[in-house]
C-alpha cells in the first residue's frame, strides 16, 4: 500500500516538524487496472432504525455518521487504515506549538453548483457550539480545542468568537487553546463538517431532500426514518470523477437475525453478525465473513465515590482480586467468539500513535491471576467463611447477560463471592451510572477520534464520562501533560498503570466488528479501526 | 341517534384530556431522559437542549403548553429523538404504513374467520367443521413473532418471492407477508366467535320457523341467521380493528416497515416524550371512534337496540 505509507510519513512528518504543509493524494475508489464493473453499482447497508437526523452538527452515532459522511465532507477524511486523507481542504500549515491551523480549500462544490468556501466552515462550526442549535454534540469542537467553544455552549460567550476564520473564501485559520498534533484526526467527525447557510435556514425541514444541499460525494434522494435512507450520486462532488457507486441504501432492519436472513435472500449488500454466530458462519461462508477490531472497549465501572453503597469495593485489594478473577478468553473465545480481543487496559490498542504499555495482569497466566485474587482476597478479609455479595447493574442484552453470568460463576468458584445481577433499561442504567448509586456496572466506551486521549480523558476527575467518580491527582497532571508532550505514550503508560492499580475499571474485551458482505464489494476500510467507511470509495465488481 | 353521538362524542374529550395528563406524567416518572446516551454530555450542553425544547420549565407549563398546542394548532411538536423531524411529520409517515397493511389484515382476517366460523357452525361436527376449527386453532397457536419468520423462511430465502421486509412506497410484495403474519392471529378468533354465536342462532325458534316453512338453506343462514350471530363478533372487530392499524408492534419491529409500532416502541425507549405523547393521544382517539363506530353499529344489526 504505497499511499498509506507515503501518508502516514506525510502525516508523522507534518505533526511533529509542524510548520510544514501537508499536501497528500485525496482517496477515491482505488479500482485495478482490468476491474470489470458490475453494471449495477448500488450498495445496500442494514442499520438499525437509528438515522435520526442527517443534521451534520446534530449527529450521534455511529450509523447516522456513515450516512452523513457520504451526504458532506470535512476538511478531511479518514483514509482505507484510518489515517487522514485531504478532503474539502487539499493541505494545512500549521504553528510551531500545534495551537494554530490554517487550511487550504480546494474548488470544492455544493450539490446545487455554488462553491464551498472557508465561511461554510465558520458557520458550520459557530453553528455547532451555538446554544440555540442545542446539538448533543457541541462538547466536541471544545474537546478537540477550538478556542472558545466551551464558553460558547455555556452561553458565556457568543458563537462569533469561536477560534475559527476565513481568511479569505479558500482559506480558514484555526485556532486551538492548547496545543495539538492530533486536531487533523478529529476533522472527519461529522459535528466539523460544513453546511449551507441558506438551505439551515429552512429551518427544522432543511433535511429533507428537497431543500437539503451537501458537499458530499453524493445526495439525499429519500429518507423515510425506520425504514430506509437512499443516497444518490453527486455530480457536483469535486472528485465525482472517482465515485464509482451510483446509490447508497441504507435498509433499516431492527433484529440482527432477520438482518442475516435477509442478507441471505440477497436483499442487503452488508449486515451484522448475530451474537455467537461467527464461528458457525466462518466455517459456513468464510469469504463473505468479517471481523476486524473495532475502537471500543468494554468494561466493568467501579463506583469509587463515597456514595459507593458496598463497602468493601472500597477496598483495593477486593476491586484487584475481582478483576484478577475474570477470565477474558472464556468470555472472548467461550461467549463473544467474534474475533474480540481480551483487555488488561483501557486504551484500545490499536490507538494510532499508541504503544501498549505493560500492564503486570496481562502477562500473567489465568492460574497465577486466579492464585493472586485469593491471596488478595483473603488478606481483604474475604473467603468462603465471610463471603461477599456484590450487585452488578447492565442494560439488557443477551450477550450482556451471558457475561455477567459468567463473570457470577468466575467469582463464585473462586472467590467465594456472590454477585447479583440485576438487568435494566438502557436509560435507567445511563441513570443510575451517572447518579453514582451503584456498586457496579457494566460500560463502554467508542474512541470519538484515533488518539489515546479520547479513550484515557475518561479517567480525568473532571471529565463528564467519568462514572466512576475516580479522582487521581497524578492522572489528572499526567493527563494535562501528554497534551503537550513530545511523545505523549509516556503519560499515557503512567495512566494506565495507575488505572490497573487502583481498578477504578475492571476492562474486559476490546471490541470487534463482525458482518456477512458480499464478495462483489470492494474498497471496504478493513483495516480503519474506526470503520469509517465512505460510499465513494466502495465499489462492485461483477462476479 | 345523531343526540347518542354527539354525547359520546363530548366524552370523548375530557377522556382523551385524563389520557394526556396521565401518560405525560407517568412519562416523566420513567428514569433517564431523551438526551442521555452512551457518553454523557456536559451540563451545559444539556441545559441548552432542555432550554430548546422546554423542557427547563416547570413540569405544569410544559403540560399546558402540549395541550394548547395540541388543541388550537393540531401541533404535537417536535421529535426530541428524529432531532429533524416532528411528530407530526413521524405520524404522517408511520401511520399510512401501518394502517395499509392493518386494514388488509383486517379484512382479510374477517371474511376468512366469518367464512370458516359459518361454515363450522353449518356443518357442525362434519369434517368442515373440524377441518375449519383445527385450522383455525393451528394458526391462533403459533404467534406472529413465530408465524413473521417462518413467512420470511418460506417466500423470502426459499422460493425468494417476497422482500423479508421494509416498505417501499407500500409496493405490495412488501405488503403482503406483514399482512399475513397479522391476520393469522386474529381470523382464529373471528372463526370462533361466529362459530358458536352462530351455533346458538341456528338452534333459536325462528330458523326453526323458517326450515319449516321451507325456506332454502343458503336462505335462512344468509337471511336470518347470520346478523344476529354477527352481534358478538363486531363488538370483538372494534378493538381488533385499532389493534390492527395502530400497529402491531411485533409486525413493525419484525419487518422494519417503519410504521407507527416501531416509532411508539422506539420513542418509549428513548424516552422521546412528544413522540409518546402524540402516538398515545392517536391511538386513544383512534379506540374511541371505534368503539362509537361499533354502537352504532350495532344499532343497525339488532334493531332490539336503541341508542
Amino acid at each position: 500500500m504505497m499511499i498509506t505509507q507515503t501518508l502516514k510519513a506525510a502525516v508523522v512528518a507534518a505533526a511533529l516538524l509542524s510548520a510544514t504543509a501537508l499536501t497528500a493524494p485525496a482517496y477515491a475508489a482505488m479500482v485495478p487496472e482490468g476491474t470489470k464493473l458490475a453494471a449495477e453499482q448500488v450498495f445496500k447497508y442494514r442499520v438499525l432504525d437509528n438515522i435520526n437526523t442527517l443534521d451534520p452538527q446534530l449527529v450521534e452515532d455511529v450509523d447516522t455518521s456513515a450516512v452523513v459522511r457520504s451526504l458532506f465532507e470535512g476538511l478531511y477524511n479518514s483514509g482505507p487504515d484510518g489515517e487522514p486523507v485531504p478532503g474539502v481542504a487539499e493541505s494545512y500549515d500549521v504553528n510551531e506549538d500545534n495551537t494554530v491551523y490554517t487550511f487550504h480549500l480546494r474548488d470544492a462544490k455544493w450539490s446545487n453548483g455554488e462553491p464551498v468556501t472557508a465561511g461554510d466552515f465558520v458557520y458550520a462550526w459557530q453553528r455547532a457550539v451555538n446554544p440555540e442549535t442545542a446539538s448533543n454534540y457541541a462538547y466536541f469542537v471544545g474537546l478537540v480545542g477550538v478556542v472558545n467553544a466551551d464558553a460558547i455552549v455555556a452561553g458565556e460567550k457568543t458563537p462569533e468568537e469561536l477560534g475559527v476564520k476565513a481568511i479569505d473564501d479558500k482559506t480558514l485559520e484555526v485556532t486551538l487553546a492548547f496545543s495539538s498534533p492530533w486536531f487533523i484526526r478529529t476533522l472527519s467527525h461529522a459535528t466539523l463538517f460544513p453546511t449551507y447557510k441558506a438551505s439551515v435556514d429552512k429551518g427544522i425541514d432543511w433535511t429533507k431532500p428537497e431543500n437539503i444541499v451537501s458537499n458530499g460525494a453524493f445526495t439525499l434522494a429519500e429518507n423515510t426514518p425506520g425504514e430506509r435512507v437512499v443516497l444518490k450520486r453527486n455530480p457536483n462532488y469535486w472528485d465525482n470523477e472517482h465515485t464509482v457507486l451510483e446509490e447508497v441504501q441504507f435498509l433499516t432492519i431492527n433484529d440482527e437475525n432477520q438482518g442475516l436472513t435477509r442478507w441471505r435472500a440477497g436483499e442487503v449488500d452488508q449486515t451484522d453478525v448475530p451474537a455467537g454466530q461467527f464461528p458457525a458462519l466462518k466455517a459456513e461462508l468464510p469469504d463473505n465473513t468479517f471481523s476486524v477490531p473495532q475502537f471500543c472497549t468494554y468494561y466493568f465501572s467501579v463506583n469509587m465515590t463515597d456514595k459507593q453503597p458496598n463497602a468493601a469495593l472500597a477496598d483495593v485489594k477486593v476491586r484487584e482480586a475481582l478483576s484478577l478473577a475474570i477470565d477474558r478468553d472464556v468470555i472472548v473465545n467461550g461467549i463473544l467468539q467474534g474475533g474480540q480481543q481480551p483487555a488488561y487496559s483501557f486504551t484500545h490498542p490499536l490507538t494510532a500513535g499508541f504503544t501498549m504499555p505493560e500492564i503486570a495482569a496481562a502477562s500473567m497466566t489465568q492460574e497465577e491471576r486466579d492464585a493472586k485474587a485469593v491471596e488478595l482476597m483473603t488478606e481483604a478479609g474475604f473467603g468462603k467463611d465471610n463471603p461477599l455479595t456484590i450487585n452488578y447493574i447492565y442494560n439488557t442484552s443477551e450477550a450482556h447477560k451471558k457475561i455477567a453470568t459468567v463473570v457470577s460463576q468466575m467469582w463464585k468458584e473462586k472467590l467465594g463471592v456472590t454477585m447479583n445481577l440485576q438487568d435494566m433499561e438502557f436509560q435507567t442504567l445511563l441513570d443510575t451510572r451517572h447518579s453514582k448509586t451503584y456498586e457496579l456496572a457494566r460500560n463502554a466506551w467508542c474512541g470519538d477520534y484515533n488518539e489515546a486521549s479520547t479513550f484515557l480523558s475518561l479517567l480525568d476527575s473532571k471529565s463528564e464520562q467519568n462514572d466512576q467518580g475516580y479522582a487521581n491527582a497524578d492522572v489528572d497532571t499526567w493527563l494535562a501533560e501528554s497534551k503537550t508532550a513530545e511523545d505523549p505514550n509516556v503519560q499515557y503508560a503512567e495512566i494506565e498503570a495507575q488505572a490497573a492499580k487502583d481498578v477504578p475499571i475492571m476492562p474486559i474485551y476490546f471490541y470487534a466488528k463482525v458482518f456477512m458482505q458480499n464478495a462483489d464489494v470492494k474498497g471496504w476500510p478493513y483495516d480503519d479501526v474506526e470503520q469509517n467507511w465512505y460510499a465513494k470509495d466502495l465499489y462492485k465488481v461483477a462476479e | 341517534m345523531i343526540q347518542f353521538i354527539l354525547k359520546r362524542l363530548a366524552v370523548a374529550i375530557p377522556t382523551l384530556l385524563v389520557l394526556i395528563v396521565v401518560s405525560f406524567f407517568l412519562m416523566k416518572m420513567a428514569p433517564g431522559n431523551p438526551f442521555a446516551g452512551e457518553k454523557t454530555v456536559p451540563q451545559s450542553v444539556l441545559d441548552n437542549i432542555y432550554a430548546r425544547y422546554g423542557l427547563d420549565k416547570p413540569e405544569w407549563q410544559q403540560l399546558a403548553e402540549y395541550i394548547y398546542n395540541v388543541v388550537f394548532r393540531f401541533d404535537f411538536g417536535p421529535s426530541f429523538q428524529y432531532r429533524d423531524r416532528t411528530v407530526n411529520d413521524i405520524i404522517a409517515q408511520g401511520f399510512p404504513v401501518t394502517f395499509t397493511y392493518g386494514a388488509w389484515a383486517f379484512v382479510a382476517a374477517s371474511v376468512i374467520g366469518i367464512a370458516l366460523g359459518v361454515v363450522a357452525a353449518v356443518r357442525q361436527n362434519s369434517w368442515a367443521d373440524y377441518l375449519s376449527v383445527g385450522f383455525s386453532i393451528g394458526a391462533q397457536v403459533v404467534p406472529n413473532f413465530v408465524m413473521a419468520p417462518i413467512l420470511v423462511l418460506i417466500f423470502t430465502l426459499w422460493l425468494r418471492w417476497l422482500p423479508g421486509g421494509g416498505w417501499n412506497g407500500g409496493h405490495w410484495s412488501n405488503v403482503v407477508l406483514p399482512v399475513i403474519a397479522l391476520a393469522t392471529s386474529y381470523f382464529a378468533n373471528i372463526a370462533r366467535i361466529t362459530r358458536s354465536s352462530m351455533l346458538e342462532v341456528l338452534g333459536s325458534n325462528y330458523i326453526r320457523t323458517a326450515r319449516a316453512k321451507g325456506l332454502p338453506g343458503w336462505k335462512v343462514i344468509f337471511g336470518h341467521a347470520l346478523r344476529p350471530a354477527l352481534l358478538p363478533v363486531v363488538s370483538y372487530l372494534g378493538p381488533v380493528f385499532v389493534g390492527m392499524v395502530t400497529g402491531s408492534v411485533v409486525i413493525d419491529l419484525y419487518f422494519s416497515t417503519g410504521g407507527i409500532g416501531q416509532a411508539f416502541v422506539n420513542s418509549a425507549l428513548n424516552r422521546d416524550y412528544s413522540t409518546i405523547l402524540g402516538i398515545t393521544i392517536l391511538l386513544g382517539a383512534l379506540t374511541i371512534t371505534a368503539n362509537l363506530v361499533v354502537d352504532v353499529l350495532y344499532a343497525w344489526i339488532d334493531p332490539k337496540i336503541e341508542l
